[in-house]
């Protein structure tokens, strides 16, 4: 089953085309990570997806349905969505504890009692018991960065969309969100994310999806990407790719001359 | 409660706990205590304050307001992808950050008058209570005029450099650049009758509504004679009342909406 | 100076002192028409005692000198004139004293100024103690002199200047002394018309039509420790010289066209140590010249000190200004005043050698109160930022108030009475 689907998306800011007619679509139960250089474009996808950019063009299906500007709107398929932005600076004068506590009235989320034994399990699982009721300001940024994966994860949704999820954690933290991330897994949990760090695409994705100045460049499993590449590695493998990219484009460029 | 109202409880309590806040009201109630404590009677006091208000108030609100939106730029992401729609966000943030600058400014001026109107021993040094219910409600009114153009601006421009100059030079059209083209058309256009174009364009503007109103709290209509006896005339009535109400809530609710439409336009 | 002591003096005192031998004292008691017989039988220098009730008469003429005295044990001694359209004494002899009675009900009347009392012509008249209530005018003289008005309350409760008549009213008066009276309600508190070296002290003039103090052409005159506060239009003196105003009270007129003083053609005249508070104009001046003001307060004033150039020669000198809208506001470039060592609350000089006196002369003539004066409806503009900010960029650059319009000696400090009297005048 199709849980996304993107067609032909389009984005500018300004002059800046920063997706350039992105058609892509994530079987349910997938891990996908989206690579590419930083302002390819991949924040920005996943930022269409939550209805946080909104496209020029194109379609965005999620779960079969369309998302119309109305659906996005209203925003009700956003709970079935967690999202882990990269950078995480919220209210500074609100506890970890309070956030967690507004977030969760906002969703309204009925089973409020089960849901507490689950951030109490992931709090834990980030040894944040101690940070809850310190005001954010005072907590370092990985503190704030585990504060905010427990945000996105809280509510079990179907969808978990992660930027950069593991930087700026410590190396315990990064590999215990790992763990949370290859559980969700296997609940059968769609994930998407974007990384630098290849060891976690390797470790964590079933599909890559490689965008390259707000275009697609390759999609496919990590296998099919070393075969058609011929490398050992996933990060030769995209060098490989890029180079080859960019002296096509320097061809481009002086054909068009 | 709607999620609008959610945002707001949330945001309230955390702006008990912002500094600037307390600041914000620690620097009023300095100000009224001093002026009540130093400055002789409160009809003086109160208009010595009411400088601070008209100058100050709008300035801290729109440039406080401006920078807390961008300032809140990851938080107003991280709620934008729940399932929240922008319109409640939008409400709740700026509710959030208004009622309690507005409680700053309403506890900081009014607990000074408030005690000093109880201890004092002279009558003459009492509060004027219907002087200083106007100037709580320009106050009231001027923080949510400004905050609103706060939240305009910041949804407006996406650097915050430009942002805050925008803020700045609305501060100076409103606060004083605008007077400043009334005494141009006052002198420009001396031999007409110039009080009802005068009155006009006092209404139009907020912070000169503000203190038009107030002073005629304080007898200054006198002062101005056959101008003043005008004024006092026009807000004597009924209409002239609804008309600064409805000025003063346009001033609100044309930045507000203007803000939203922005807002929900926008790409975070 | 021998001539008096040795051979006027004594005839004048037995003289006295023989009327006072042939004296009689009747007592008056009410009943239709009995003070109007009374005051034709009785002879020079007899006295009339007036019991307590109401006597319903009016139009009585004293044309002899008699003194008429309310009993001072009794209740009210009432006259009541049963707005009959007529004054209720005339007084028409020299050396007439009214004392401790009650006057009442004097209607008003647009051809004839009915009094209580009416002075034409006479000398050393005396009244005193009495209470007058509703009487259009109150104490009128008319070419008298030597008279003593004390110690009267007198009340009105009009409501038009056209139709209420002035409380204490003198014409071609001289030599008078009023003193300590409370005057209330009338269309003047205090009226001259050609009244010379008449003496004003301790009066109380509230709440009147329009002025609470009202003269011309009357000069010589002394107004010591008065106060007139709260009345329609403040105190208005025109066309005099010579006048001296000390230690009076200027309060809480307030109105579009209100004066703690206006002077208009005051002349070579003293005022000094009075308080103007609360007025929209403290003290107006037009046309005056040469008078010293020293010493005064200007409190809490719209405008403390108006004054038109047509005013030359003046000095303002150690007068206290504070809290005022506006210190000093003139229609003119031109100065021909001097304004020397005076406080004023809004100067931010220095003084660094510590003599009391600023470092920095001060320009008590704001930018913005030149622009009112010219274009009235910017008055709007009062308190507003950038009025402020245009004051201060006149005071840091003076280029369009009057140059000469300049303390070069600021006090730092209000200055010091070496003794005050306003302590005295009556609240």
């Amino acid at each position: 089953m199709t849980i996304i689907e993107l067609k032909k998306l389009k984005k500018n800011f300004g002059t800046l085309s920063v997706l350039k007619g992105v058609s892509l679509s994530i079987e349910a139960g997938l891990t996908v990570a989206i690579l590419g250089p930083n302002g390819s474009g991949k924040t920005t996808i996943m930022k269409s997806l939550l209805g946080l950019v909104k496209p020029d063009s194109g379609e965005l299906w999620f779960r079969g349905e369309l998302l119309t500007a109305k659906a996005i709107n209203d925003g009700a398929y956003r709970q079935n969505i967690g999202y882990m932005p990269q950078i995480a600076r919220f209210e500074e004068n609100m506890t970890a504890r309070e956030m967690l506590a507004m977030v969760r009235d906002i969703r309204n989320t009925t089973a409020s009692h089960q849901l507490t034994k689950y951030v109490e399990e992931l709090t834990r699982l980030f040894g944040l018991e101690t940070q809850l009721d310190k005001p954010l300001k005072t907590l370092s940024g990985g503190t704030r960065q585990k504060v905010n994966a427990v945000l996105a994860f809280m509510f079990e949704p179907e969808l978990l969309m992660l930027d950069e999820p593991t930087a700026g954690l410590d190396p315990i933290a990064a590999s215990n969100l790992k763990d949370l991330i290859l559980a969700e897994k296997k609940r059968g949990r769609t994930i998407v994310l974007t990384s630098h760090v290849m060891s976690d695409i390797e470790e964590l994705s079933d599909i890559i999806v490689l965008l390259v100045e707000g275009t697609i460049y390759f999609q496919g499993s990590i296998n099919e990407l070393l075969g058609q590449t011929q490398e050992r590695t996933i990060e030769r493998a995209i060098a490989r790719i890029l180079k080859s990219q960019s002296t096509k484009n320097i061809k481009d460029h002086e054909h068009s001359r | 409660m709607n999620t609008a109202g959610k945002i707001f409880r949330y945001q309230l309590r955390a702006a008990v706990r912002s500094r600037w806040v307390l600041l914000y009201a620690g620097f009023f109630f300095a100000a009224a205590e001093g002026l009540l404590r130093f400055g002789g009677d409160s009809a003086k006091a109160a208009v010595s304050l009411l400088n601070i208000v008209l100058m100050l108030l709008p300035l801290v609100s729109i440039l406080f307001g401006t920078t807390y939106l961008y300032n809140a730029r990851d938080f107003v992401e991280m709620l934008l992808a729940q399932p929240v729609r922008r319109l409640s966000l939008f409400t709740g943030l700026y509710a959030g950050l208004t009622v309690p600058l507005m409680a700053a400014f309403v506890i900081g001026v009014g607990v000074p008058f408030v005690t000093h109107s109880f201890t004092s021993s002279t009558p003459s040094s009492g509060i004027d209570a219907s002087a200083l219910t106007i100037l709580l409600f320009a106050g009231v009114a001027l923080t949510a005029i400004f905050t609103a153009f706060a939240f305009l601006i910041a949804s407006l421009c996406e650097d915050k450099a430009l942002g805050m100059g925008v803020a700045l030079v609305v501060w100076l059209l409103l606060g004083i650049l605008y007077d400043a083209g009334i005494l141009a058309i006052v002198w420009t256009f001396h031999d007409y009758p110039l009080e009802t174009p005068v009155l006009a364009m006092s209404i139009a503007n907020p912070i000169d509504l503000a203190r038009i109103l107030v002073m005629l709290k304080f007898d200054i209509a006198a002062l101005m004679g056959y101008t003043g006896a005008v004024f006092e005339k026009f807000f004597g009535t009924g209409f002239g009342l609804a008309l600064s109400a409805s000025s003063l809530f346009l001033w609100i609710v044309l930045p507000f909406w203007a803000g939203i439409k922005v807002f929900i336009r926008k790409d975070f | 100076m021998t001539l008096l002591q040795t051979i006027i003096l004594p005839i004048v005192a037995s003289l006295f002192l023989l009327s006072q031998l042939t004296a009689k004292t009747f007592d008056v008691y009410p009943s239709g028409g009995a003070l109007a017989r009374v005051v034709a039988l009785a002879h020079a220098g007899d006295t009339l005692l007036l019991h307590e009730g109401v006597y319903r008469e009016s139009g009585i003429v004293v044309d002899k000198p008699l003194s008429l005295q309310g009993q001072r044990s009794g209740g009210a001694v009432v006259l009541d004139a049963e707005n009959k359209g007529v004054s209720i004494l005339f007084i028409r002899a020299n050396n007439v004293s009214i004392c401790g009675l009650t006057f009442k009900n004097v209607a008003v009347a647009y051809t004839t100024d009915n009094a209580a009392i009416r002075a034409d012509n006479v000398r050393n008249c005396v009244i005193e103690n009495n209470t007058l209530d509703n009487t259009f005018f109150g104490i009128y003289l008319a070419k008298s002199s030597f008279c003593r008005i004390a110690n009267n309350v007198l009340t009105a409760h009009g409501s038009h200047e056209s139709s209420s008549g002035n409380g204490v009213h003198l014409w071609r008066c001289d030599s008078i002394t009023i003193h300590h009276n409370t005057v209330n309600g009338h269309r003047d508190g205090i009226y001259f018309e050609f009244v010379h070296t008449a003496v004003i002290t301790q009066n109380l003039s509230t709440g009147n039509l329009r002025y609470g103090l009202h003269f011309m052409f009357s000069d010589s005159c002394v107004y010591e420790q008065n106060t007139f506060r709260r009345n329609g239009a403040g105190v208005a003196v025109m066309y005099t010289h010579n006048v001296h105003m000390v230690n009076n009270r200027f309060e809480d007129n307030w109105g579009a066209a209100a004066y703690g003083a206006l002077f208009k053609d005051i002349d070579d005249s003293e005022v000094r140590g009075n308080v103007f508070v609360n007025n929209t104009i403290g003290l107006y001046a037009e046309g005056c010249n040469r008078s010293i003001i020293e010493q005064n307060e200007f409190l809490h004033n719209g405008y403390a000190v108006k004054i038109m150039a047509n005013s030359m020669s003046n000095i303002f000198t150690h007068n206290t200004f504070e809290g005022n809208s506006f210190d000093v506001s003139t229609n003119s470039l031109q100065n021909y005043n001097t304004f020397r060592g005076n406080y004023w609350s809004r100067y931010q000089g220095y003084d660094l050698n510590h003599d009391g006196v600023g470092d920095v002369p001060f320009r008590p003539v704001r930018l913005f109160s030149l622009i009112v004066e010219q274009q009235a409806p910017a008055l709007v503009l009062m308190h507003s930022l950038f009025v402020e900010l245009l004051d201060i960029a006149e005071r840091a650059l003076p280029s369009l108030t009057p140059e000469t319009l300049v303390d070069n000696e600021p006090l730092l400090k209000p200055y010091r009475k070496p003794f005050s009297h306003s302590s005295l005048s009556r609240k």
